[in-house]
């Protein structure tokens, strides 16, 4: 039997190597795709807390948090392609037009 | 043995979300996030979570990933590769994120769990887990569902909207 901990850890740590690429990167698409990664360190935090509590509400809600990964996916892709049809513009700090 | 296979695709899961964190090229780091929600299939498995497990490899690693793939094959990624990859916060987010790593543990450290519940239906009537989590789905949380599906609909909408060439008046 795998203790809870293991679970909280594992979330904790896949959590805190997502945060590090969203603010280490310059590449917005490997920003986006570290997102991914800390969204899928909550579901397992959600489905690591489902077996403990023997409750399925933790596996819906691993679901829902993948409908929102999905529609998070397809806007931002959508935002990168529209900022790389004039000129190539893939990182996120040369976009800096609404900068005070 | 159950937890020898979490020590391995946890183990799994890190190495390669370190490794993709660090890649210049972004398809490989695309390809490194799919192995990663593979290995993450699996610590579901060992959840007892085999629906999410199916759900992980179809829709992220077949799906979203796909989407992933076929927008970097879209843009100009080469010239990225020759640029400067990483802001110059650098340290300030490694020495946050020891500190945040230091706190969780620290919390971790004090709480006892102790024995897991066990599921309430009798032995000898244990439906699914897809069946568990239909029925949930689709009586406890099917207000949710319906806004789950109209926030598909904005975001496939805002999605085409914004990657159109040229927005017709």
């Amino acid at each position: 039997m795998i203790p809870m901990t293991h679970f909280l850890v594992l979330g904790a740590v896949l959590f805190l190597i997502g945060a590090m690429g969203v603010l280490m990167r310059r590449n917005a698409i490997i920003i986006l795709l570290s997102i991914e990664l800390m969204l899928n360190a909550v579901n397992v935090t959600f489905v690591g807390f489902s077996r403990h509590l023997a409750d399925m509400t933790g596996q819906v809600f691993a679901i829902f948090v993948i409908t929102v990964a999905a529609c998070e996916a397809a806007v931002g892709l959508a935002i990168l392609i529209a900022l790389n049809r004039d000129r190539t513009m893939v990182n996120v700090d040369e976009i800096n037009l609404l900068k005070w | 043995m159950e937890i020898y296979f979490f020590y391995m695709f946890a183990g799994g899961m890190i190495l390669t979300s370190l490794l993709m964190i660090t890649r210049a090229n972004v398809i490989h780091a695309a390809l490194l996030l799919v192995l990663t929600f593979f290995f993450l299939a699996g610590v579901f498995v060992l959840a007892g979570a085999e629906f999410l497990a199916a759900v992980q490899i179809l829709l992220y690693a077949g799906g979203i990933m796909v989407l992933y793939l076929f927008s970097i094959m879209l843009m100009n990624v080469e010239v990225a590769v020759r640029m400067r990859q990483w802001h110059r916060q650098g340290v300030v987010v490694l020495v946050a994120a020891v500190l945040l790593g230091l706190e969780i543990w620290a919390v971790l450290g004090e709480v006892e769990f102790g024995a897991p519940k066990q599921w309430e239906w009798s032995l000898g009537a244990t439906p699914g887990n897809v069946e568990a989590l239909g029925a949930v789905l689709y009586t406890k949380f099917l207000f949710p569902f319906e806004v789950a599906s109209i926030l598909l609909l904005a975001s496939m909408i805002g999605a085409i909207v914004l990657a159109k060439r040229t927005i017709e008046r």
